[in-house]
């Protein structure tokens, strides 16, 4: 790497080389402090603990805001669960749990992200194991077709299934049934690429030795493969639940009527619109049920990869 | 499932050169490739070039500037965690990654909120006598759907740059800084070249979603002042007539997301050729 550095950099003012952080008298002045090579980067630490704060407050705000006394959105106006259960003593038609067009919703958004997480996620699971077991182009192609469905936006997705369904598979009635069909479709790329991410991790050798030793392809694939894919399931688990509660963008133009609508659809709806606090909630709940689903699935993780380390490490290897 | 992923698409071809029922003015989608007209095709098309110029030109704007900001805090917190994390490295992560389990939806309505004429933001900023007054922020200002975009995206961008900066040899650092450069040379000579193709994956995920993104701007202004492409797909959907319009502008962004999509497949696969 010796050609990436200059020699001119070598005159520069960082020439005090290797000098270990020592406290001589040239450090202890202000300026030879900022010209220490050796300091901590104070002024990163500072600018990246800004950036979680600024990620991750206005969240916690919203979700106080859902336990707001009164009807605002951005004033907090005292401590009530009204927006949750309803209050006696006040109009109670607009609460989460209370309002039917709001309980509607939140069965919808049950249905949908679990029936997509049982169906996408096997499925995914499958593919990935048949691509890497295939041989010539079509691996390459199914790489480039998850890719690419991976960062299109989204609404184009939506509106060709919008098209698709309503012009072509016209059996296939827009509502509960096409958006299934979509979400499937869309998600099944998360279990595909961390399977097969995984895949390449473990390599050939253990189905290989157990086809060995007397096993049977499905009979490798079924005790020997899956059982070290489990990690990677569990968290395409996570992921596509996650993914798939918070989708409005193609569920939205799928939907047929508002019985069909899940909870993201009216958040986005009423957030354009009069807003209430039972809209935070309405988030707030969508949240703490990714939440639930991510520590449920954290916590079968450990315990299938109890006694191994690094496993916060490798978990977080999937998403990056 | 391939069938599933390309026969809506080739719905959308036919739509976007079929015809349109002269009663109901319902696409008539034509699926044989003989017959495809060009007609609605032409006309819309003059739409593009002609009165949604305006759009998108605004668009790619947006999205440049939203990438950039996106990508510098991106970089320097990706960096700041990957080499100096050490042990609060599982917390970093950990509050890095928990934007990806909280809905867009969720942080842009957190927003909506904080930035209300009566909002926090207000309150503080006039508390602080930065402003005499409350600054209506979700009327049309573009630097809040700017923001609003950056802050959507960025931890899809923090999350590939750490795993990428994470694995950087530690040692062809050292060389840089044995060698007599000082830190800010040893970044920019070292680091950074070295971390060219996962700035160029990022960029990838984060920019090309931009493009057809209408909620951020729906949910943050709204206002005609700062209309995107994505709104131009969303506003036909919503028109009666659903079809040729929507069949063709999703056409039209699909064929120009293809350029940096190739670009940067062929840009990766040098790489590789490299190596």
């Amino acid at each position: 790497m010796s050609e990436t550095v200059s020699e001119r950099s070598h005159v520069d003012r960082g020439s005090e080389g290797p000098v270990p952080p020592a406290p001589s008298r040239r450090l202890r002045t202000p300026l030879g402090w900022w010209r220490n090579p050796w300091r901590r980067p104070h002024m990163l630490a500072t600018f990246t603990w800004t950036y979680l704060a600024w990620s991750l407050l206005p969240v916690l705000i919203a979700i106080g805001i859902s336990f707001n006394a009164g009807r605002s959105n951005s004033v907090w106006q005292g401590f009530s669960t009204q927006w949750w259960w309803g209050h006696p003593r006040f109009d109670q038609s607009g609460a989460l749990f209370v309002s039917p067009e709001l309980r509607t919703a939140l069965i919808q958004s049950l249905r949908l992200s679990f029936i997509t997480m049982f169906i996408a996620v096997p499925l995914g699971v499958a593919f990935a194991i048949g691509i890497s077991r295939w041989r010539g182009p079509a691996p390459a192609g199914a790489n480039f077709l998850m890719l690419f469905s991976f960062v299109i936006p989204e609404i184009i997705i939506g509106i060709s299934m919008f098209l698709f369904f309503t012009y072509l598979l016209k059996f296939v009635h827009l509502g509960t049934g096409a958006q299934l069909l979509s979400l499937v479709t869309y998600q099944v790329s998360y279990p595909v690429i961390i399977v097969r991410a995984r895949l390449l991790s473990i390599g050939k050798e253990y189905e290989e030795a157990a086809t060995d030793l007397g096993a049977s392809p499905t009979q490798a694939v079924r005790r020997v493969l899956l059982p070290l894919l489990y990690p990677a399931i569990l968290v395409s688990f996570a992921l596509v639940f996650a993914d798939t509660i918070d989708d409005f963008i193609t569920v939205r133009y799928l939907s047929a009527g508002a019985n069909t609508e899940p909870l993201s659809v009216k958040i986005y709806n009423f957030s354009r619109g009069t807003l209430t606090p039972a809209i935070n909630a309405a988030a707030t709940f969508l949240l703490f049920s990714t939440l639930v689903i991510a520590v449920i699935g954290v916590f079968l993780y450990r315990r299938i990869t109890s006694g191994q380390r690094g496993q916060t490490q490798e978990m977080t290897g999937y998403l990056t | 499932m391939v069938a599933l992923f390309a026969l809506p698409f080739y719905v959308v071809v036919s739509i976007a050169f079929g015809t349109v029922d002269p009663v109901f003015q319902s696409p008539l989608p034509v699926y044989e490739p003989w017959f495809w007209t060009k007609t609605y095709l032409l006309g819309e098309w003059h739409f593009i070039i002609g009165e949604f110029r305006v759009v998108e030109v605004r668009t790619i704007v947006y999205v440049v500037l939203a990438s950039a900001v996106c990508l510098v805090i991106a970089y320097a917190v990706a960096y700041y965690v990957a080499r100096f994390g050490g042990k609060r490295k599982g917390l970093f992560l950990t509050l890095l990654i928990a934007p990806f389990f909280i809905s867009y939806l969720m942080r842009m309505l957190s927003w909506v909120e904080l930035l209300q004429p009566n909002g926090y933001v207000n309150s503080v900023l006039t508390f602080l006598h930065i402003t005499p007054h409350p600054i209506n922020w979700l009327a049309g200002v573009p630097f809040t759907v700017v923001l609003g975009l950056v802050y959507g995206y960025i931890p899809y961008m923090i999350l590939p740059l750490y795993g990428f900066l994470d694995r950087i040899d530690q040692s062809q650092v050292e060389a840089g800084r044995d060698l007599g450069a000082n830190p800010f040379w040893t970044f920019v000579r070292v680091t950074l070249p070295l971390s060219k193709p996962a700035i160029l994956a990022s960029l990838v995920i984060v920019t090309l979603p931009m493009f057809g993104d209408y909620y951020t701007n729906n949910l943050l202004s709204g206002s005609p002042k700062t209309t995107m492409f994505g709104n131009l797909l969303d506003n036909s959907m919503e028109a009666t007539g659903q079809g040729p319009e929507a069949a063709i502008l999703v056409l039209f962004l699909v064929v120009f997301l293809m350029i940096p999509m190739l670009y940067y497949m062929r840009q990766t696969a040098k790489a590789q050729r490299h190596q």
